[in-house]
C-alpha cells in the first residue's frame, strides 16, 4: 500500500512538473508572438526599408508620423550598407511577394530592375503630378521607366571635383574655369600629388565610367528598353576608347596611388585629405565628414581651408561635364497592403523643406530644386550652388533591367585602372557583357 | 561466373539478416527501437533541410530562371551545366579554390600537429591555459576574423606594412588586395590562422589514443624521437589524421567569407562558392546558380569518394567501433 501511494506521488509530481513545462513553453511562445500581432491603437503602421544613413530617414519617419495625426505610423527597416545589397535584398523579398515593402530607399540604376516585372505598384497620377514638380531633372529621369515616374525622387547625389586650393594654385590651374581631365592629371603628375579617383572592383567604377563616357558625348547602353539578347552598348564608341585612355593612363602613371585598385569613396577621401591630396571627385558627403574630422581632431583646420570645390572636370574641353547621379529614389511594393497611405507618407517625406532638413543633417542633396533656396542648405553647405548646377548636368547610369550584369561586367573588366587599355579593354569589355546578357557566358 | 556468385550473394543475403535479426536478444530489439524513436525525427528533419534543397536546386538548374523575370521561365535541360563547364570562369574559379584547398590543408596539417604536439606534452598546469589559447582563433566568427585580417592588411588602415617594412618587399605602399598572389596569400593566411585549432583539436584527440606502452616499448629498444614519431605515433594516428584532412578538405573547398569580405573575387581571387552566391543572389540567376551549386555539390562528393575508397579514411574507427 505505501508503495502504492508512492508510485501515485510520483506519478502525480510528473504530471505536474510537466504541466508547468507546458505552461511556461506557451508564456515564451505567446512573449514572442506577441510583438508580431496587429497593432493595439489600431493605427496602421508602414514599413519603410531604409538605407543606411546618419539617422536622417528615422528622424523623418518620426516627423510625418506625427503629421500624419493618426492616420498611419512610419516604422523604419534598415538595409544592407552595400547598394548592390541593397538590390538584393528589395528584389528577393518582392519576387517572394512580402507584403511589408510598404515603402522602399531604391538606388536609381535597379529600379527598371524592379519596375519592369511589376513589382513596384503605379505612382498615383495626382501623386506623380506633384512629385516632379520641381525636380531636377536628373533626378526626374533615375525615376522613371517607360516613361512613366515609376517612384519617387527623394534626394539625389552627384559628385563634383573638390580640390586642393595650393596644389591647383601651385600647378597654375584657374578653377573659375572648367578643368579638364588631362589638365588634372598634369597638374597632380607635375606637382608629384595624388588624384583621388574610385578604381576598386564596385560600383564607383561604373559610376565612374559611366561620367567619363557621357561626359565625352557617348553612352554605355544604347537602347534602353532592349531584351537581354538584343541590348547594343556603345563601349567601343569614341567616347568609350576616350573613357579607357583616362582611366588606364591614372593607373599606368601611377597617379591615383597605391590605394587605387581598392580605393573607394572613403579610400579617395582620406587620400585627398592626407598629404598627397591635391584633386578628387566625389560626392557631397566629403564636405561634412571632413568638417567632423577637423572638430575630432584627425584633420588639420587648414586642410579645411584649403579645400575648394568645383564642376565635375571635362573630358573635351568643349563639352559640357556630365557628372555621375545618384540618390535615392521612394518606391511602394505592389503587394503592400497600404499603398494609398504609403504614397501619403511618401508626400510627407519628399516635401521640399523635409529635402532640405535631410541635406543639412545628413548630407545628401534634394532632389527638388526649390530645397536648395533653404537659408539651412546656404549656410551648412557653401558649394550647394555648385551641387544644384551638377545635378543639371548629371546622367543617369544605363536604364534598363540587366543593370547588373553591365556594371558588374565593366568592373570585372575594367579594373585594376593600370590594365585598362583603350585598344583592346573597350571591345572585351563589350564582347563579354553581350556575351553574358545572351546566356553564352558566366558572369 | 558472376551472375552465379550475385546470385549466391542475393540469396545468402536475406538468410543471414533474418538470421542475425533472429538472434538478437529483446533486449537489442528494444535499444534497437529506442535507437530508431531517438534518431528518426532528427533523421527526418536532416532530410528535410538537406536533400530537399539539394533536389530542389537540381530542379531549378534544369530552367532559364532569373528571379526578376518569372513569366520567362522555360525548361532547358542541361544547357545551364554546358554553360558553366564551357566557361574559363568556373574552370579559373576552380583552380583558386583547389589552390586554397591544398595550400591551407598542408599547412594546417603541419602546424595542427606541431600544436597538438605542444598541447599534449604541455605540464599539467599549463594544459588547460594553452589548450584555451589555441583554440580562440577557432572560437572567433569567419567573418569578424576575415574583417580583422582585411583591416590589418589594407593599405590605408593597416599595420602589417608599417611593422614588416624590413623584410625586402613589403613597404607602406604595398597594396595587398591589388594583385592576386598578395591577396590569396591573405586570404590563406587567414583561413590557416582561423581553422589550425580546428586539425590541432582532432590530432590531439588521435595522439590520446596511441598506446603509450607502445612508445615506451620504442624508447627502450633504442629508438630516437624522430623514429618513434614516423614509425609508431603516426602510423597508430592515421585514422585521426585522415579524417582531420577529409573535414577541412571539404571545409576549405567550400571557402567563401574570407574572400568575400577582403576582395569580393577582385583579381582573379574567386572561388566556387562565391561564384555560386554571385550568379543566385547577386545576379538572381536561379537557374544558373543553381547549376554552380550542383556541380559545387558534385565537387564534394568526388573529394568524399576519393578521401574514404581510395585513401580508406575509416569514419568509425575514431569512434572506438573497430
Amino acid at each position: 500500500m505505501p508503495k502504492t501511494s508512492a508510485a501515485t506521488n510520483r506519478a502525480g509530481g510528473k504530471r505536474r512538473r510537466l504541466r508547468s513545462l507546458a505552461w511556461i513553453a506557451a508564456l515564451a511562445v505567446g512573449t514572442m508572438l506577441l510583438p508580431g500581432c496587429a497593432p493595439s491603437d489600431g493605427v496602421p503602421t508602414l514599413t519603410w526599408y531604409i538605407n543606411p544613413d546618419d539617422g536622417g530617414q528615422a528622424d523623418l519617419a518620426a516627423v510625418c508620423t506625427t503629421d500624419a495625426k493618426g492616420a498611419y505610423k512610419i516604422e523604419t527597416s534598415l538595409l544592407p550598407k552595400d547598394a548592390a545589397a541593397q538590390r538584393e535584398q528589395l528584389a528577393r523579398r518582392l519576387a517572394a511577394g512580402d507584403s511589408s515593402l510598404d515603402i522602399m530607399s531604391i538606388d536609381p540604376p535597379f529600379i527598371p530592375e524592379l519596375a519592369e516585372p511589376g513589382f513596384l505598384a503605379p505612382v498615383p497620377a495626382d501623386v506623380a503630378k506633384r512629385a516632379s514638380k520641381n525636380v531636377l531633372d536628373g533626378a526626374k529621369a533615375g525615376a522613371t521607366w517607360n516613361e512613366k515616374l515609376v517612384t519617387v525622387p527623394f534626394w539625389a547625389n552627384t559628385q563634383i571635383l573638390w580640390y586642393r586650393k595650393s596644389v591647383a594654385k601651385a600647378a597654375g590651374l584657374d578653377m573659375t574655369k572648367p578643368v579638364t581631365w588631362d589638365q588634372l592629371m598634369k597638374a597632380a603628375g607635375d606637382e608629384k600629388k595624388f588624384l583621388g579617383v574610385q578604381g576598386a572592383q564596385a560600383e564607383s567604377m561604373t559610376v565612374w565610367i559611366n561620367a567619363l563616357i557621357e561626359s565625352a558625348g557617348g553612352h554605355i547602353l544604347l537602347n534602353s528598353g532592349a531584351k537581354a539578347d538584343e541590348i547594343k552598348l556603345g563601349l567601343t564608341s569614341p567616347a568609350g576608347k576616350e573613357a579607357a585612355t583616362i582611366i588606364g593612363n591614372i593607373g599606368k602613371e601611377n597617379l591615383g596611388g597605391p590605394g587605387l585598385p581598392t580605393s573607394t569613396e572613403n579610400d579617395s577621401m582620406t587620400l585627398f585629405q592626407g598629404d598627397k591630396g591635391s584633386f578628387m571627385v566625389n560626392y557631397p558627403f566629403v564636405w561634412p565628414a571632413t568638417n567632423a574630422a577637423v572638430k575630432a581632431g584627425s584633420v588639420k583646420q587648414d586642410v579645411l581651408d584649403d579645400i575648394g570645390w568645383t564642376l565635375y572636370p571635362r573630358v573635351d574641353a568643349d563639352k559640357d561635364t556630365a557628372p555621375p547621379l545618384g540618390g535615392i529614389n521612394l518606391g511602394v511594393g505592389s503587394h503592400s497592403q497600404n499603398k494609398e497611405l504609403a504614397y501619403k507618407a511618401i508626400e510627407c517625406i519628399t516635401t521640399p523643406k523635409n529635402q532640405a532638413t535631410y541635406f543639412v543633417t545628413n548630407g545628401n542633396p534634394p532632389s527638388n530644386s526649390t530645397a536648395y533656396d533653404d537659408p539651412r542648405v546656404g549656410k551648412q553647405f557653401p558649394m550647394a550652388k555648385t551641387i544644384r548646377e551638377s545635378l543639371k548636368l548629371a546622367a543617369p547610369r544605363p536604364q534598363t533591367p540587366f543593370y547588373n550584369e553591365i556594371s558588374t561586367g565593366l568592373q570585372q573588366r575594367w579594373t585594376p585602372p593600370a590594365s585598362v587599355d583603350p585598344t583592346t579593354t573597350p571591345q572585351e569589355s563589350q564582347d563579354f557583357i553581350l556575351a553574358v546578357l545572351r546566356g553564352d557566358r558566366l558572369l | 561466373m558472376s551472375t552465379t556468385s550475385t546470385k549466391e550473394s542475393k540469396s545468402v543475403a536475406p538468410t543471414t539478416r533474418q538470421r542475425r535479426r533472429a538472434n538478437l536478444s529483446d533486449r537489442a530489439k528494444s535499444e534497437r527501437r529506442l535507437g530508431w524513436y531517438l534518431a528518426g525525427p532528427a533523421f527526418i528533419v536532416m532530410l528535410a533541410v538537406t536533400l530537399y534543397p539539394i533536389l530542389q536546386a537540381f530542379w531549378d538548374s534544369l530552367f532559364s530562371l532569373r528571379l526578376t523575370a518569372p513569366d520567362d521561365t522555360t525548361f532547358i535541360w542541361f544547357a545551364n551545366y554546358i554553360t558553366v563547364l564551357s566557361d574559363p570562369i568556373w574552370w579559373r574559379d576552380l583552380g583558386v579554390t583547389l589552390i586554397i584547398t591544398v595550400v591551407t590543408v598542408i599547412i594546417e596539417l603541419i602546424l595542427g600537429f606541431a600544436l597538438a604536439l605542444v598541447m599534449d606534452k604541455a605540464i599539467k598546469s599549463l594544459r588547460g591555459l594553452l589548450r584555451t589559447a589555441i583554440l580562440v582563433p577557432y572560437g572567433i566568427i569567419t567573418v569578424v576574423s576575415a574583417y580583422a585580417w582585411f583591416y590589418a592588411f589594407d593599405i590605408n588602415s593597416g599595420y602589417i606594412n608599417h611593422w614588416f617594412d624590413w623584410i625586402p618587399g613589403i613597404s607602406p605602399d604595398l597594396n595587398w588586395f591589388a594583385e592576386f598572389w598578395p591577396s590569396l596569400s591573405v586570404i590563406m593566411a587567414s583561413e590557416i590562422w582561423k581553422t589550425t585549432p580546428f586539425i590541432s583539436l582532432l590530432l590531439l584527440a588521435g595522439l590520446a589514443q596511441v598506446p603509450s606502452e607502445l612508445t615506451e616499448a620504442a624508447q627502450v629498444d633504442g629508438a630516437t624521437w624522430w623514429e618513434r614519431m614516423r614509425k609508431v605515433i603516426v602510423p597508430n594516428m592515421k585514422a585521426a589524421i585522415m579524417v582531420a584532412v577529409l573535414f577541412r578538405t571539404l571545409d576549405a573547398f567550400r571557402i567563401f567569407d574570407n574572400v568575400f569580405i577582403m576582395t569580393n573575387g577582385a583579381h582573379g581571387t574567386e572561388v566556387l562558392s562565391l561564384l555560386a552566391y554571385r550568379t543566385s543572389i547577386s545576379r538572381l540567376e536561379i537557374g544558373l546558380g543553381s547549376a554552380i551549386s550542383v556541380l559545387l555539390f558534385v565537387c564534394v562528393l568526388i573529394i568524399c569518394f576519393v578521401a574514404i575508397k581510395l585513401f580508406k579514411v575509416d569514419l568509425a574507427g575514431t569512434q572506438g567501433d573497430k
